[in-house]
C-alpha cells in the first residue's frame, strides 16, 4: 500500500494549500506503512513534524497505509496525546494530579484561564497559549506543578503562576 | 574530585539544569579539572537540586537545594578541602535515606544511568549470567517462587505463576512485556526506576524472558515521560553493544532483545489487554479474560507483562537468592516496596520500605510528618483505584491483604498524604472526574455508571445534594463494581466506598447542613469580617472582583452575602486575619 495512489495525491495536493507538507512524512511512512500495528506510532511521527493532525492528513494517512479512514481517526481521538486542532506557541500544561489537586492546582488553573481569557483545550487569538490540563506530570513532590514547552515550574501559587505567564507576555512582545 | 548532580525529572523541574551548567562554566573559568557527572533520582524530592561532591578518597558529600550561585560556592570550598556547611544534607535527612531497605532502587541516585559500565560496576548482568550459564528455565522460576515476588502494579500476582503459565503455554514465539504505563497521578516510582536504573529493567526483562523461553521485549513507556523514555533507549543500545541483548547471550542458545514504545496518554492501557491492544496499533480498549496474555496475548501469541519495578526486582532476587528476599516482609507479602509520597507531607519523595511497616513509618518516620504539622486526616493509596484510609488506622502493616482489608489496595504506590483542610468529598469527585474522563468507554455500567457517580458528587459539592445521595452513590458504586469489564471499571467506585465507609459524616454535612468542614467545596463557604479584627485598611474592598464589601477607611468593613461570589481574594489579601471563613 505504499505506492502513492491517485486518491491520496489529491489529498497531499489539499494539505499543500493549508501549508502542510505530505513529502516530510515520507521516511515515517516508507518504515512503518507495511508493518502491522504502527498506526499510534506513524500518528505521533506526523504530530512532532506538523504540531497537530488535521483531518485531512489522517485521510492521507488511511489511504497511504490501507487502514480504514474511520479507524485512523478513531485511534487519533483516543488518546490524549493527540491534537486535531493546531496549538500556540507556548503549550502550558498544567498538572491536575491527586497530590497538585491537594496543594491547590485548581485555582491555579482557574487564575490561569481568566488571565489568558481562554479554557482548557483552548488557543489565545494571537496564538501565543494553549491551556492543555493533563493527569499528572510525575513531579508530584513539587506540586502545584505546570510545564510551559517541556520546562517544568514547580510551587506554584496563582500569583506565581500569572507572573511566569506575564514574563513570558512582556518577552514576546519585546522580541516583536 | 568530581561533581554528580541529580537528574532525574524532578531534579530537573527543580533547576539542575542550571545548576550543572553553572558548574561547567565555573569550572572552564577558574581552570580546575573536575569532571561533572549524572545520576538519577535519589527519591528526596524536598532537596533537590542534589550534588553529590565525590572526593578523591572515595568520600561522599551531599549537598541540598543546589542553586546556580550555590554550586560556585560548594566548589571553591571543596577545592580548599573544607565541607561547605551552608548546603550539606542535613543530618535527619541523611537519616532518613538510610533507614531505608533499597533494593528496586537500589542503584537510583547512585550511578549514572547513561553509562552501562556504571551498573555493571555494581553487579549488573551477573543475574543474566548466573541463569545462562548455571540455572535451567525451571530453576529460575523455582528461586522467584521462593522469593514470593508479587506484581507491584497493584494487583500483587505472583510473579512465578505468570511466567510459569507462559513457560507453559503453546508456541513457539512469546512476548516478555514491561508495563511502564504509569498513568497513576500521584504516582512516579516507575519513572523513577527507568530514569535512574534503567539496566535494571532490562536485565529483569532478560531474567524473564529466559526463563519462559521468549527472544522478544518490549517495554510500553508514557508517553509523558520523554526522560524516561531517552534513558532507556540509550541503555538498550548500549546492552546491545556489550552482548546482553541480542544473539547468543553469553555464548548460549538464548537470543533476547528490546524495543520500546511509547504510549500515546490513556489511562486505561495500564490494564493488560488494553495495553496489548495499543501495543496492537488499537484503542486501547480491555477484553474479556480469559484467554489470558499468558496464553493469547500480543499478536494472539503467549505474553507475560510486569510492570517496572517488578522486573527491577529481578536480578537482585537472582544474585543474592529468593530466599534472602523472603526473609523481609510479612507472611503474604515478601520484599519491599516502592511508595511516592507526597501531598501535605513535609518530605515528599520515594521511599522504599520492607513490607510489614506500618504506614506510620512512611508518614511520620521517612515523610517526617505533617506539612505545617497540621493534623493528619487521610492517606490515599492505590490511585484512581484505591482507597482512602483514615488517621484511626494508621498502624495498619504495609501488606497486601491488610491494605485489602481497609477497602484501599497496596496499589503501585501512590500515596497521597492528606489533612484537615482537604475535603474527603471533593477527593471523591476528583477521582470519579478522573475515572469518568479516563473511560475507555466499552462497557456500559462504567461509562455510563462512574458519569452518574460524578454528577452526584458534584452536585454534594455544590451544595445540592439530597437525602438518599449517599445510599444512591453506594447502589451504584457496587453495582459497577460487580459487572464492570475490567480491573479499572470494577475498582473505579473505591475512592467513593472508602470515603463514605470512614467519612460519611463529612458527606451528611456537605448534604444536610450543607456545610464543608475543610473550605474546600466553594459554594458551602461563607466569608464574613469579624468587626473587631478589621483595621479599615481598605485592602479586601480594593482586591473585591465582585464589589461586595463596603465600609469606610479606618472602619469595620462588611461582606454583601448576596454579592459575595466566594473567590476568597479578601481572606488572602487581609493582612490582620479579620476574614472569617465558615
Amino acid at each position: 500500500m505504499s505506492e502513492i495512489c491517485k486518491c491520496a495525491e489529491a489529498e497531499a495536493e489539499v494539505l499543500k494549500k493549508d501549508g502542510i507538507d505530505t513529502s516530510l512524512l515520507e521516511p515515517t511512512l516508507k518504515e512503518y506503512a507495511s508493518v502491522k500495528g504502527s498506526l499510534i506510532t506513524i500518528l505521533q511521527h506526523a504530530q512532532d513534524i506538523y504540531g497537530y493532525l488535521p483531518v485531512e492528513l489522517l485521510n492521507y494517512i488511511a489511504l497511504r497505509t490501507g487502514i480504514k479512514a474511520a479507524k485512523v481517526l478513531g485511534v487519533a481521538t483516543f488518546y490524549a496525546q493527540f491534537r486535531l486542532e493546531p496549538i500556540g506557541k507556548y503549550l502550558i500544561m498544567i498538572c491536575q494530579g491527586t497530590a497538585c489537586h491537594v496543594n491547590g492546582s485548581e485555582a491555579v488553573q482557574a487564575t490561569i484561564e481568566e488571565y489568558l481569557e481562554i479554557k482548557d483545550g483552548q488557543t489565545t487569538p494571537d496564538g501565543l497559549f494553549s491551556i492543555k490540563s493533563v493527569a499528572c506530570l510525575g513531579c508530584c513532590s513539587l506540586s502545584p506543578v505546570m510545564m510551559i514547552n517541556g520546562e517544568a515550574y514547580g510551587t506554584l501559587t496563582p500569583d506565581k503562576a500569572k507572573q511566569i505567564l506575564a514574563d513570558i507576555k512582556a518577552k514576546e512582545a519585546e522580541s516583536k | 574530585m568530581r561533581l554528580v548532580i541529580g537528574k532525574g525529572s524532578c531534579g530537573i523541574a527543580a533547576g539542575a539544569d542550571k545548576v550543572s551548567a553553572s558548574a561547567v562554566s565555573y569550572i572552564a573559568e577558574k581552570g580546575l579539572n573536575i569532571p561533572v557527572g549524572v545520576t538519577g533520582c535519589i527519591g528526596m524530592c524536598y532537596l533537590e537540586p542534589i550534588v553529590d561532591v565525590i572526593r578523591d578518597n572515595g568520600e561522599k558529600i551531599t549537598y541540598v537545594k543546589v542553586t546556580a550561585d550555590a554550586i560556585k560556592e560548594i566548589i571553591d570550598s571543596e577545592v580548599s578541602g573544607a565541607v561547605c556547611e551552608k548546603y550539606l544534607i542535613p543530618a535527619e535527612d541523611k537519616q532518613r535515606l538510610e533507614s531505608q531497605t533499597r533494593i528496586a532502587l537500589r542503584n537510583c541516585g547512585i550511578i549514572n544511568p547513561d553509562d552501562i559500565n556504571d551498573y555493571i560496576a555494581k553487579g549488573g548482568y551477573k543475574a543474566i549470567e548466573k541463569c545462562v550459564k548455571e540455572l535451567k528455565p525451571e530453576q529460575v522460576i523455582d528461586i522467584i517462587k521462593v522469593s514470593g515476588l508479587a506484581g507491584r502494579g497493584g494487583a500483587g500476582f505472583p510473579t512465578w505463576f505468570k511466567w510459569n503459565a507462559a513457560r507453559s503455554a503453546q508456541g513457539i514465539k512469546k512476548y516478555t512485556i514491561c508495563n511502564a504505563d504509569e498513568g497513576d497521578p500521584g504516582a512516579f516510582m516507575d519513572r523513577a526506576v527507568i530514569e535512574g536504573d534503567p539496566n535494571s529493567v532490562i536485565e529483569g526483562m532478560l531474567v524473564g524472558a529466559y526463563a519462559m523461553g521468549s527472544d522478544e521485549g518490549i517495554v510500553y513507556v508514557r508517553a509523558e515521560y520523554p526522560l524516561a523514555i531517552v534513558r532507556l533507549t540509550n541503555a538498550i543500545n548500549q546492552a546491545r553493544e556489550k552482548g546482553f541483548l541480542g544473539k547468543n547471550i553469553f555464548g548460549s542458545d538464548f537470543s533476547f532483545d528490546i524495543r520500546i514504545k511509547a504510549g500515546a496518554g490513556a489511562f486505561v492501557c495500564g490494564e493488560e489487554t488494553a495495553l496489548i491492544a495499543s501495543l496492537e496499533g488499537e484503542r486501547g480498549m480491555p477484553r474479556l479474560k480469559p484467554p489470558f496474555p499468558a496464553q493469547k496475548g500480543y499478536w494472539q501469541k503467549p505474553s507475560n507483562i510486569n510492570n517496572v519495578e517488578t522486573y527491577a526486582n529481578v536480578p537482585w532476587i537472582i544474585v543474592n537468592g529468593g530466599e534472602k528476599f523472603a526473609a523481609m516482609g510479612t507472611p503474604n507479602s515478601k520484599g519491599t516496596k516502592v511508595f511516592a509520597l507526597t501531598g501535605k507531607v513535609k518530605n515528599g519523595g520515594l521511599v522504599e520500605i520492607p513490607m510489614g511497616a506500618k504506614i506510620r513509618d512512611v508518614i511520620y518516620g521517612v515523610g517526617g510528618g505533617i506539612k505545617e504539622d497540621r493534623k493528619f486526616k487521610a492517606v490515599q493509596m492505590g490511585g484512581p483505584s484505591g482507597g482512602c484510609i483514615p488517621a484511626e488506622l494508621i498502624d495498619t502493616l504495609i501488606d497486601y491483604k491488610t491494605l485489602a482489608a481497609t477497602g484501599a489496595i497496596m496499589g503501585s504506590g501512590g500515596m497521597v498524604v492528606m489533612d484537615e483542610t482537604t475535603c474527603m468529598v471533593d477527593m471523591a469527585r476528583f477521582f470519579l472526574d478522573f475515572t469518568c474522563k479516563e473511560s475507555c468507554g466499552k462497557c456500559v455500567p462504567c461509562r455510563l455508571g462512574t458519569k452518574r457517580m460524578l454528577e452526584i458528587l458534584t452536585r454534594i459539592t455544590e451544595g445540592k445534594g439530597k437525602d438518599g445521595d449517599i445510599e444512591l452513590l453506594e447502589d451504584l458504586a457496587n453495582q459497577i463494581k460487580s459487572s464492570a469489564l475490567c480491573g479499572l471499571g470494577q475498582t473505579a467506585p473505591n475512592p467513593v466506598l472508602t470515603t463514605i465507609k470512614y467519612f460519611r459524616n463529612e458527606y451528611e454535612d456537605h448534604i444536610y447542613n450543607h456545610k464543608c468542614t475543610a473550605h474546600q467545596c466553594q459554594a458551602l463557604v461563607t466569608y464574613s469580617i469579624e468587626a473587631d479584627k478589621c483595621k479599615g485598611c481598605t485592602l479586601c474592598a480594593k482586591n473585591c472582583p465582585a464589589g461586595a464589601i463596603e465600609g469606610k477607611v479606618k472602619e469595620p468593613h462588611v461582606i454583601d452575602p448576596a454579592k459575595c461570589v466566594k473567590c476568597g481574594k479578601c481572606n488572602t489579601v487581609c493582612r490582620f486575619g479579620a476574614v472569617k471563613v465558615d
